[in-house]
C-alpha cells in the first residue's frame, strides 16, 4: 500500500487517485460538526482562529477517552456529508485534506479539484484499528466540547483509500 | 411477588453495557465474514470488510470500544407483572448504569441538548422502553445505537393500498437513500402496523433480534427476504464503496393497524451491532 506522509503537498496530491489505498502518517487535526459550526462562525467574526488551516488535514472524529497507557481512544471516522456545508469554506482557505467516510456533495466535490486538495475514505466502524494508530493527542481548541474538540493527532499507518481525487474522481460516483 | 432490587438491575446494566460496546454480537461477526468472502479479492469493499474483522479483533485484545460512537444507551426492561421493583425509582438506577459505564470503561459521551448541543457528559438520559409481560423475571436488552445509522431511518405512513409491494419498496427505498452514509453493510430494523409511535419502537425492538433469524409468520418471513435481496441488489456495497453485500438482514416485526392505514418504519444499524441481553 502506497505510503503518505503528512503534511500534503501538492505533488503528492497530484499523484492520488480515487480508489486507491494508502497509509497516512504524520499530524492531522480532528473537527466534527460543533467545532465546524464554531470555525465557521469565528470566521464570520472575523476572529483569528486558535489554529491554521493552510495545508492542514482534518479527520471528522470524535475520540473515545485514552483508556490507561494509550494516546486514544477508539476513533473512527463520522458521516461526512455532515460537514458538506462547511467544507468548501476550508477548503478555499487552504485546507488540504478531508479524511471521513461516505459520499459527499457536489460543492465538495467541485471544492476539492478548484482547492487542488484530496477527500480520504476511513473505513467507518474501525474504531478500535483507528484510535489504536494515534500515537500522540492533544487538545488544540474548544475544549468544553470534550469530543468534539479540535484535536491535534500524531498518527501511524491509517488505512484509508482515495475517495475523491483533485482531478474530481470520485469513488463513489458510479 | 418476588422482589428485585434497582441495585442488581444497575449492576446488570452496568455489565451488558461493557460488554455490548467493546464486541460485535457473534451473529455480526459470522456475518460480516461471510461477506467478506462474498466480496471479491482486491476490491475496495473487500478491503474495507477485512479492516473490519481485524477491527473487532484489535477492539477485544486492546479492551477498546469496537466502534467509537458507543451511542445513544438504548435498555429495553420487560419485567414480569409478579416482579416488585425496590430501591431506586427505575429510571434512576438505569441511568446512574449507564453514567458509570460510559465514565469506567472510556466510552465516548454523546449525548446532548437538541437546542443548545450541551453534551450532558455522562450519556444519560437512556431510552428506557420498558414493557410488562407475564412472569417473575426482569428481562434487560441493552443497544448502544450510533446516529450515522439512526439519521439515515425513516417512518412511511402508507395507505393499506400500498399492500406488501409499498412495505419492500420502503425498505429498499431507505437503505438507497442512506447511500454510503450509514456505514453499509446495515442492518434493518422494520416495524409493520400499529401507530406512529409503536411502529417506530417496533423497529428498534427488531434490532434486538438475532441477525440471520427470521421472522415466525411466513408472510412477513418473505417480506424480510425479499427486501434483502433488493437492497443486496443495489450495489451499494460496504462502506458505499460498490459490492455485492449492502445489508447484512432485514428483522421486520408486526403489529395490527388501523383498518385506514399502513405504518412502516425503518431503523437503520450500521454494520457494528451490538446488543447484550440478561435475565435477573
Amino acid at each position: 500500500m502506497k505510503k503518505i506522509q503528512l503534511p500534503l503537498t501538492d505533488e503528492i496530491i497530484e499523484t492520488l487517485r480515487a480508489g486507491e489505498s494508502v497509509l497516512l502518517s504524520g499530524t492531522i487535526l480532528t473537527g466534527r460538526d460543533c467545532a465546524h459550526k464554531r470555525i465557521c462562525e469565528m470566521l464570520d467574526a472575523g476572529t483569528p482562529l486558535p489554529f491554521a488551516l493552510q495545508g492542514e488535514t482534518i479527520y471528522y472524529a470524535g475520540p473515545c477517552p485514552a483508556p490507561d497507557g494509550k494516546a486514544c481512544g477508539s476513533c473512527g471516522p463520522t458521516t461526512s456529508a455532515r460537514m458538506d456545508a462547511y467544507a468548501p469554506r476550508l477548503l478555499d482557505l487552504g485546507l488540504k485534506g478531508m479524511i471521513g467516510k461516505g459520499e459527499r456533495s457536489r460543492a465538495v466535490c467541485d471544492a476539492v479539484v478548484r482547492d487542488h486538495a484530496v477527500y480520504f475514505a476511513a473505513i467507518g466502524g474501525a474504531g478500535a484499528l483507528y484510535g489504536n494508530a494515534v500515537c500522540k493527542s492533544e487538545v488544540v481548541a474548544f475544549p468544553d466540547l470534550l469530543s468534539e474538540a479540535v484535536h491535534r493527532f500524531t498518527i501511524l499507518d491509517f488505512p484509508c483509500i482515495v475517495a475523491i481525487d483533485c482531478k474530481g474522481g470520485n469513488l463513489y460516483g458510479r | 411477588m418476588r422482589k428485585i432490587h434497582t441495585d442488581t438491575i444497575e449492576q446488570t446494566l452496568y455489565e451488558l453495557c461493557g460488554r455490548a460496546c467493546l464486541h460485535l454480537t457473534d451473529a455480526c461477526t459470522r456475518a460480516m465474514q461471510s461477506a467478506a468472502r462474498e466480496e471479491a479479492e482486491g476490491s475496495a469493499a473487500r478491503f474495507a470488510l477485512d479492516t473490519l474483522l481485524a477491527n473487532a479483533q484489535t477492539a477485544a485484545r486492546e479492551r477498546m470500544a469496537v466502534c467509537q460512537d458507543t451511542g445513544y444507551a438504548v435498555v429495553l426492561a420487560e419485567v414480569g407483572q409478579q416482579v416488585q421493583i425496590e430501591g431506586k425509582p427505575l429510571a434512576e438506577a438505569v441511568d446512574r448504569a449507564v453514567a458509570r459505564a460510559y465514565a469506567d470503561f472510556r466510552f465516548r459521551k454523546s449525548v446532548c441538548d437538541p437546542i443548545t448541543r450541551v453534551n450532558t457528559a455522562d450519556n444519560t438520559p437512556a431510552a428506557l422502553h420498558t414493557e410488562i409481560v407475564p412472569g417473575d423475571k426482569i428481562r434487560l436488552t441493552f443497544l448502544p445505537k450510533g446516529f450515522g445509522s439512526e439519521n439515515m431511518s425513516r417512518l412511511y405512513m402508507l395507505t393499506p393500498s400500498q399492500g406488501v409491494a409499498g412495505i419492500v419498496d420502503a425498505i429498499v427505498e431507505t437503505v438507497r437513500l442512506a447511500g454510503s452514509k450509514p456505514c453499509p453493510p446495515v442492518v434493518c430494523g422494520v416495524g409493520i402496523g400499529g401507530t406512529f409511535d409503536t411502529c417506530a419502537f417496533l423497529a428498534k425492538k427488531a434490532l434486538t433480534r438475532e441477525l440471520g433469524s427470521r421472522n415466525a409468520r411466513a408472510d412477513v418471513a418473505a417480506i424480510e427476504r425479499e427486501a434483502l435481496e433488493k437492497i443486496n441488489a443495489l450495489g451499494i456495497g460496504a462502506q458505499g464503496f460498490g459490492g455485492k453485500v449492502t445489508a447484512l438482514g432485514v428483522l421486520c416485526e408486526v403489529l395490527p393497524t388501523h383498518i385506514a392505514g399502513l405504518p412502516v418504519a425503518v431503523n437503520i444499524q450500521c454494520h457494528c451491532m451490538r446488543c447484550e441481553k440478561a435475565e435477573i
